[in-house]
């Protein structure tokens, strides 16, 4: 099959049926694994147990970068390709993006009172993390209060593409800023600082994250799909109606 | 297991985390149900996602 198949939505809609159930198990086995990893990981030696909100709360934030970048993807296919599934796919995820986000905001609130003291604090780490989440919430309410359809699509693509500079912000933001938020521990020049006992939890945690997502976006993009159906239909028999009254 | 201390913000990061992927499984799920019982409810009333118009013109 061709890449190129994916463009109809009926095929992509078989290809969705028959996945979904694969993916939704991975994503319950993948996540059982991990939380059994979680319960036999030890307590961090300067946190103590509150290491275990951890799990939760770096999967959150990557997979909030992650869905924006999905999101910019789909928005260059909406506005420079016009790739029919590009606007399903961004309208799907935006909802996603939002509430990984949400969660990232909230876990690292309840990680950081205990660990620095305060629940919040205006650094360039957390305000780029909000901003992101701004971001998300105007990128939903252009797809959902925009009268015309194709207009808030297009909108929201635009939307997407200019606020895809928030996402190195927030990567880099712990480097080129004070911060209170602690810099990168993963993802770093000399490797992994994370001892391994807490590393694989983490790991395994970000696997079942990214499975959910992508389960949670190919079955929003299913009712996307299933929803402009009706919209057509309902397009048709209004149409045919105005005619037959003529 | 003993969760220090700070046990009561270990739970609500979880709980959160449980209702917010609750909330939106169950969002999806519902969805789903309604578009196709919308979809299904109109291919009962026979409207179709061809135009009947467009279908006589082209013959």
């Amino acid at each position: 099959m061709a890449i190129i198949d994916l463009a109809n939505p009926t095929r992509f809609l078989n290809i969705v049926n028959r996945a979904l159930p694969w993916l939704a198990v991975a994503t319950v086995l993948v996540f059982v694994f991990g939380l059994t990893r979680i319960l036999n990981s030890p307590d961090d030696y300067q946190q103590g147990a509150t290491v275990k909100i951890m799990y939760l709360h770096v999967p959150a934030a990557w997979l909030s970068m992650m869905c924006w970048g999905v999101m910019s993807l789909a928005a260059l296919g909406t506005l420079v390709w016009k790739h029919p599934l590009a606007d399903v796919s961004g309208k799907a995820a935006a909802p996603i993006g939002a509430a990984f986000t949400f969660i990232c905001l909230v876990t690292g609130s309840l990680w950081g009172r205990p660990t620095w003291g305060t629940y919040w604090v205006w650094d360039a780490r957390l305000t780029s993390m909000l901003v992101l989440f701004l971001l998300y919430l105007g990128v939903l309410a252009l797809y959902w209060t925009v009268e015309d359809p194709g207009r808030g699509s297009r909108a929201a693509a635009i939307l997407a593409l200019v606020g895809a500079i928030n996402i190195p912000i927030i990567k880099f933001s712990v480097e080129y800023w004070n911060t209170l938020h602690q810099p990168a521990s993963l993802f770093r020049k000399g490797g992994s600082a994370i001892d391994p006992s807490i590393l694989l939890p983490l790991l395994v945690m970000a696997t079942g994250f990214t499975l959910l997502f992508f389960t949670l976006h190919l079955a929003a993009m299913r009712n996307e799909i299933l929803r402009r159906r009706v919209r057509a239909m309902r397009l048709i028999q209004a149409q045919e109606l105005a005619e037959a009254r003529a | 297991m003993n969760l220090g201390p700070h046990a009561d913000f270990i739970v609500a990061s979880y709980a959160v985390t449980v209702f917010v992927v609750a909330a939106l499984i169950g969002w999806i799920v519902l969805d789903y149900s309604a578009q196709r019982r919308i979809l299904g409810d109109m291919e009962d009333r026979g409207v179709t996602r061809r135009s009947r118009r467009s279908g006589k013109d082209s013959q």
